[in-house]
């Protein structure tokens, strides 16, 4: 195994929900470490904290409790603002249910982080139409994404992803609604990536999934196996 | 983002939901209609009397019988009590500083052959009436003259209304027409002069004030019309006037009013009148701008997931509050051009056939409050939308 600089530094976190009267916590003091160009699968039992997990290393929630390093930098105790601007630079995400934006085409979904970096109309539409045509959906950027099959739309996320050329892509179970076949051509694509040196993160049920990754994280019950 | 991409952003969401953008401006559309238009009938109304009644000459002075807005008064009848004497004696003793033109005002029925006016106002005055009265400018013929006048000679000058009712584009001077039964020989035509609190100052005849009271058997006048032959002589001539006048009369039994007060009387009324129209008109604006708030809510609530996204994607709060800001103002300012081009619309067409006019205040003031609207209404809904956390907006479905 490579051992590059840590990326990701997890020190006891912790995270609880309060609901009226009873303080749930579903995770328990995970401590952990990802180096740079890892490709990562967090696994699990669903209710096993994995998602929570996931949203936390994104910057889209936070910790109860224990403390987050992103590149040496103590990122738990960032303003919200701050906190965008990072999960703008450094993370680009994929999710199980794509999440593109219906009403706009598919460049436009694509440019959308790059609208946020503040980047120039012509430059991010280069950019975006390079990024479509790896992922191999550049005749289709002017289309809507439903008009998309559901394994192009994930690598139109994928593209999303890839704009602000992040170093950390975290995949939320990004084959859950997909064929075999799509499911195998968006495992490639971030396989890919991973050879480029991108660190990657996938959440994922399937041990299939899982087994082609190069390290498994087993959470169960908000704890590491 | 800068500008553009908010307007581009904006247009696409409002485009989305067409039906809805249009059904929410329609409030900010009514609202702002009705304040330019209602505001230009005010101004329009106020700018026509003020017209009209400068159109009188501004150097004048009334005297009308009865005292007007005083306390003192009963309620109840009064007897008017200014006669042709009082006239007189006005015109002995302030020949050197004002014409005086005392008025005796009838309606009654002209008829020319078998043709006939009803309800024509027939003044009876003093031949000196076209100086002290400065629109009455004659269109042919000529103004009876001062022995006319003593002799109470059977003469009238009439009206274009009472010309064209009458005359049908015939040449009337010469003719022999008949007044509340009385024959009448038509000398003289005057100008259109227009109508002032709706009387319509053309449907006239001007006869002798002789023959005037001889004809209807009176011997009280309805009004003294006082001229100052500068207009820096008016206070002077109002004050001499009331001196002379209260020998033989008391303070109840006649008032003094100068055009300007007039003027700012009537100024005053529709002015208010104006104020409380726009504001009414205002309201709906307001009533408008809550519809605005109202969709713009709809709207966050719909779009949780989109701004969960946007927030996932490096989206900040004031990016977030921007988006939706500007959608809201992108709907009043819409709105509020499109009032304005129907609020002008509306009172140019209105022009036409009563009075407007569009003030260019009530333009801006109506895009200035629509901006407004969508700024104050829009505030909430988009603070709403940027102070969602990440994950929940995400999670929404």
């Amino acid at each position: 195994m490579k051992k590059n600089a840590p990326v990701i530094t997890l020190k006891d976190i912790t995270k609880s929900y309060n609901t009226a009267d009873v303080s749930i916590e579903v995770l328990h003091s995970i401590s952990l470490t990802i180096h740079k160009g890892e490709f990562v699968a967090i696994t699990g039992p669903s209710g096993s904290g994995k998602s929570t997990l996931l949203h936390i290393i994104g910057l889209l929630d936070r910790a109860t409790s224990g403390k987050y390093f992103l590149h040496d930098d103590d990122v738990t105790k960032l303003t919200e603002d701050e906190q965008a601007h990072v999960r703008n630079r450094e993370i680009g995400f994929v999710f199980q249910s794509f999440n593109l934006l219906q009403r706009t085409s598919v460049l436009e979904n694509v440019v959308l982080p790059a609208v946020y970096a503040g980047m120039k109309t012509k430059e991010r539409e280069d950019k975006a139409q390079e990024l479509l045509a790896e992922v191999g959906i550049d005749e289709h950027m002017f289309k809507k994404p439903n008009q998309l099959s559901g394994g192009q739309q994930q690598r139109v996320a994928i593209a999303r992803a890839l704009m602000n050329d992040p170093s950390i892509i975290l995949a939320d179970e990004p084959t859950g609604n997909l064929d075999s076949t799509s499911g195998k051509d968006v495992m490639n694509i971030l396989k890919n990536l991973y050879k480029e040196g991108k660190t990657i993160i996938v959440i994922t049920h399937d041990s299939t999934i899982a087994r082609q990754t190069e390290r498994i994280i087993t959470l169960k019950d908000g704890m590491l196996v | 983002m800068n500008i553009g991409e908010l307007l581009t952003l904006s247009l696409h969401a409002l485009r989305a939901n067409k039906m809805r953008s249009i059904l929410t401006m329609l409030g900010v559309i009514i609202g702002v209609f009705a304040v330019i238009l209602l505001v230009s009938i005010g101004s329009g109304l106020q700018s026509y009397i003020t017209n009209q009644i400068s159109g009188l000459g501004s150097n004048l002075i009334f005297v009308i019988p009865g005292r007007v807005g005083g306390a003192r008064t009963p309620g109840g009848q009064q007897t008017n009590k200014l006669v042709i004497n009082d006239a007189k004696r006005l015109d002995t003793k302030l020949k050197t500083i004002a014409d005086v033109g005392p008025i005796v005002q009838k309606i009654a029925i002209i008829k020319y052959k078998n043709k006939s006016d009803k309800d024509a106002s027939i003044f009876g005055t003093t031949s000196n009436y076209p100086q002290i009265i400065a629109n009455t400018i004659m269109e042919t013929g000529s103004f009876f003259t001062a022995s006319q006048e003593r002799s109470g000679a059977r003469v009238a000058v009439i009206g274009q209304t009472v010309k064209q009712n009458l005359f049908d584009g015939k040449s009337p001077i010469g003719e022999k027409i008949s007044i509340a039964g009385n024959r009448y020989i038509v000398i003289g035509v005057v100008k259109a002069r227009g109508s002032v609190f709706g009387v319509d100052e053309d449907n006239t005849a001007i006869i002798p004030i002789n023959a005037a009271q001889r004809q209807f058997s009176v011997t009280t006048l309805n009004t003294i019309y006082l001229s100052a032959k500068k207009p820096d002589l008016v206070p002077l001539v109002k004050k001499e006037a009331n001196t002379i006048l209260l020998k033989r009369l008391t303070e109840d039994d006649f008032t003094l009013q100068t055009q300007e007060q007039t003027l700012s009387t009537i100024s005053n009324v529709i002015g208010a009148l104006t104020v409380a129209l726009g504001g009414i008109a205002t309201i709906s604006l307001v009533v408008g701008g809550i519809g605005v708030m109202n969709i713009m809510l709809v709207s966050v609530t719909e779009r949780t997931k989109e701004i969960g996204l946007r927030k996932a994607l490096g989206a900040r709060r004031k990016d977030i509050l921007s988006q939706f800001l500007f959608e809201a103002v992108m709907l009043c300012v819409a709105g509020g051009i499109i009032g304005i081009g129907l609020g002008l619309g509306a009172s140019y067409i209105l022009a036409k056939f009563f009075i407007s006019s569009v003030t260019t205040w009530s333009v801006f003031l109506a895009f200035a409050f629509s901006v407004a609207v969508g700024i104050v209404f829009g505030m909430m809904p988009a603070y709403r939308a940027s102070r969602l956390s990440p994950i929940e907006a995400l999670r929404y479905e």
